[in-house]
């Protein structure tokens, strides 16, 4: 069989390389994208239909330790959505958190192709890489949460930069992580030590380690910019889902400087009020400061209605969560590394708190002046399942759709958000930029989210519908590395993607700070912590920024 | 109206999940329709004319004979009609039913009625575990509906329970009415241990005297009306061994609980 695919025919929306609708051929050879191909070369003919690079999901939530406590929490959500066997596919069970198999189909079949996991202990990296390979079709990796180490946060106390920066390489290397992810900062370990402690000033500083989350955020910049890390640090503020959080996330952001930083999920940081009563929106405030600032890129975290899990490392919130949900929830602790949360939610339209999230989302994606940075995220699961993304997707193209859907939610949220003024449709050619070419970029993947010559041969092309629901929910073909996974709507084959991860260099002394810590402090041994390269599997290193 | 006997002739090896045997799914068909229907035996699909011979056609009433025990989700998301079973059956019996009865005149496995919102279980023997049940994972258990046992069922009858009836007239097991919601369950028999643990609201009656959990308050003695109600519509339904005149007119000692929930649930046990 040829390895050469011509598709034919399709309306190719291609941001990165300024197509927007046109009527063009795009040739594959050997998974990657060509100038042209021979004439044996098999012929999709996309008549009709709208082709854009696959998917790339920058924040989300599917594979390591939290992923499998809610997956253990919660099996009446698995009972009722099985995920049978087909010829070529594997089982699995769907719900909010679906195994690792019906997550990578369900990605497919949304016409993703590329995943980030958002938040990994390294001490877990292992068994997260095993989920990962058995994760089908998406190419995927993961940021290490390093924010809250303990020895980290030790060496920023004692001001030690240059070995902070040598360390955090080893553990990107040891852990084959692909950025760093600070998870309110600081908190952790007042969190840990005392009942209900946590910092809630980015300026305080903890008693634990006196510094503060700003010095923190600070440092990790800082060692993302000198390493040449692909992908800044990935940051998730302090005082998440508390009244008049924005100023937290406002001055997160102006601690970067001009200096490169993501926000994630910023519309569970975009709240004003006062702590402790009803959440007022600051959707403007957060936006106009990001439209602002070209150095800071950042993910919705979209809030959609119905059951959602929230997990994360940052336990108190979950803590919080949890007392307003009066069900199951679980509270972990990685030793030296995390703190974790787990616990299942259900967003309801008519409560005010849960409308008026969503319409502060809303408010960011519609205020947004440059696509390229506020990019698509539902936090998935915790703003909403990731199968809720086409749901979103008309939501931002459909104005009639999205003021129906404001009419039916708390009026009293919607009185206090702008939302109803803004007139604002997102156009194909945007959404390709919010779900592909914006997070490739945000993450300094050169050969994702695009369709120019030498990128990877990730392509999904769906039917043009009026209903982009519709449309977004059920690609007709989805084509990985070139090779077409799903075609007419069925999946023709299995395909296992790849881990990307990066290896920047480090000096190998490091390692002897390190060993006494891991001899005084770990569960394991240092020797036996690196993860060795045969559980990468299938691998791409993604290449360092050069300074 | 002719209804549909199916007899078993084959006892299937292992265990067989037989959720088609419901009315509404029979409901038309004829004698070769029903026995064409598909089951799944362990891992494999067959049909149910591989284990039952069947006569008659699908109607608002089936009978089925012969030992069920090991044929699960019999009358499984059930509205209405009648299914008798002459003989035992096996777990999962009638899950998430919405009404109709079901009428067992053998033993029943564990799980009768999980989740059901609606219509009437009687069982003329024993039960399993997990009579009236919530699933692993979920918080609410039935919704609605009766269960009637007359014999003895195991452990965790009503766990969850939100509304409806359940009776069971020997002992019951361990955990009765763990994590319920409301509703109501009377044991004419004995309560195991851990009786309403978690409990946040509703009512579990028994005519004996049972260990209580330190987390179950003593409020009162007294006779309380509604029981007699309860009792007598137990009489009526056939459970007349236990129900003894010093029952229906007696004083019942009150607990409530459970502490560590809302406190508003109750239990009352026999007194004199």
């Amino acid at each position: 069989m040829s390895n050469e695919l011509r598709i034919t025919n399709g309306k190719v929306y291609d941001p990165v390389n300024n197509i927007d609708g046109e009527i063009r051929d795009i040739c594959i050879k050997d998974g990657r994208i060509v100038e042209s191909v021979s004439d044996d070369a098999r012929i999709i003919n996309a008549h009709g239909n709208v082709v854009m690079a696959g998917g790339v999901d920058i924040h989300c939530h599917i594979a390591g330790p939290k992923v499998n406590l809610a997956r253990k929490l919660q099996p009446e959500d698995h009972r009722l959505d099985p995920h049978p066997a087909t010829e070529h596919t594997r089982s699995g069970v769907g719900g909010v958190v679906p195994s690792t198999f019906a997550t990578g189909y369900r990605y497919a079949t949304l016409g993703y192709t590329t995943a980030f996991d958002a938040a990994v202990p390294p001490l877990a990296a292992r068994h997260v890489l095993e989920e990962l390979h058995d994760t089908p079709v998406i190419d995927k990796g993961y940021y290490a949460v390093l924010g809250n180490h303990i020895f980290l946060q030790q060496l920023i106390k004692e001001g030690r930069k240059e070995e902070l920066k040598e360390a955090i390489a080893w553990w990107l290397n040891a852990c084959k992580g692909y950025t760093t992810k600070i998870v309110n900062p600081g908190g952790d370990e007042p969190w840990k030590g005392k009942k209900n402690s946590n910092v809630r000033d980015i300026d305080e500083k903890s008693d634990v380690f006196d510094i503060s989350p700003r010095d923190i955020i600070d440092a990790f910049i800082d060692v993302a910019d000198d390493l040449g890390l692909p992908h800044p640090p990935h940051v998730h503020c302090n005082n998440l889902g508390h009244s008049g959080n924005f100023e937290t996330t406002i001055e997160t952001m102006k601690t970067a400087g001009d200096r490169r930083l993501h926000i994630a999920h910023i519309q569970f940081h975009s709240y004003a009020g006062k702590l402790g009563e009803n959440p007022l929106s600051a959707g403007r405030e957060i936006v106009e400061y990001v439209n602002d600032h070209p150095n800071i890129s950042c993910d919705v975290g979209q809030v959609m209605f119905g059951k959602s899990t929230i997990m994360t490392a940052d336990a108190p919130s979950a803590h919080m969560t949890q007392a307003y949900t009066h069900t199951k929830w679980i509270n972990a602790d990685t030793e030296n590394e995390s703190g974790c949360g787990v616990a299942p939610y259900n967003y309801q339209e008519h409560v005010y708190t849960n409308a008026l999230q969503w319409a502060i989302g809303l408010e960011i994606f519609l205020l947004s002046k440059d696509p390229w940075r506020i990019v698509f995220s539902t936090d998935s699961p915790n703003g909403a399942s990731f199968t809720s993304y086409p749901k979103l997707i008309k939501l931002l193209m459909d104005k009639d759709f999205r003021n129906e859907e404001i009419s039916r939610v708390n009026q009293k949220a919607m009185n206090k958000s702008i939302l109803r003024e803004l007139k604002r449709e997102y156009t194909l050619s945007e959404i390709a930029i919010i779900t592909r070419a914006g997070p490739a970029k945000c993450l300094g993947l050169a050969n994702k989210g695009h369709l120019g010559v030498g990128a990877d041969a990730d392509i999904t092309i769906y039917d043009d519908q009026e209903d982009k629901e519709l449309m977004f929910n059920a690609p007709r073909y989805v084509i990985k590395s070139g090779q077409p996974v799903i075609e007419d709507h069925e999946f023709t084959t299995d395909y296992y993607g790849k881990t990307l991860h990066v290896q920047p260099e480090f000096d190998p002394s490091i390692e002897n700070s390190l060993r006494p810590f891991f001899e005084d402090y770990y569960s394991i041994r240092f020797n036996n912590y690196a993860v060795s390269d045969h559980y990468l599997h299938d691998h791409e290193f993604i290449p360092l920024r050069k300074s | 109206m002719s209804t549909a006997h199916l007899k078993l002739h084959t006892k299937p090896e292992v265990p067989l999940e037989a959720d088609v045997l419901n009315t509404a799914k029979l409901a038309g068909l004829s004698q070769s329709g029903i026995e064409h229907l598909s089951v799944m035996h362990g891992n494999e699909k067959a049909s149910l004319g591989d284990f039952f011979k069947v006569t008659g056609k699908g109607n608002s009433e089936i009978r089925l004979e012969g030992d069920l025990s090991n044929i699960k989700m019999i009358g499984a998301g059930m509205s209405d009609g009648k299914i008798v079973v002459e003989g035992d059956v096996g777990m999962h019996l009638g899950i998430g039913m919405s009404g109709g009865e079901i009428v067992v005149e053998g033993d029943a496995g564990d799980w009768v009625g999980p989740e059901m919102s609606g219509g009437r279980i009687i069982i003329k023997k024993n039960a399993g575990h997990m009579v009236g049940a919530a699933y692993r994972g979920h918080t609410t258990g039935i919704t609605g509906g009766e269960i009637f046992v007359h014999g003895d069922a195991k452990n965790e009858i009503g766990s969850g329970m939100r509304r409806g009836f359940i009776a069971i007239g020997g002992n019951a097991g361990d955990f009765t009415g763990v994590n319920m919601l409301a509703g109501t369950i009377v044991v004419l028999g004995e309560l195991g241990i851990r009786t309403g643990a978690g409990m946040r609201r509703g009512t579990i009656a028994s005519l004996e005297d049972a260990p209580m959990l330190p987390s179950f308050e003593y409020a009162c003695t007294y006779r309380p009306l509604f029981l007699r109600f309860y009792l007598r519509k137990l009489q009526e339904n056939g459970f007349k061994r236990k129900i003894q005149d010093k029952h229906l007119n007696g004083i019942y000692k009150r607990y409530s609980g459970d502490g560590i929930e809302l406190n508003r649930g109750e239990v009352l046990l026999f007194s004199k």
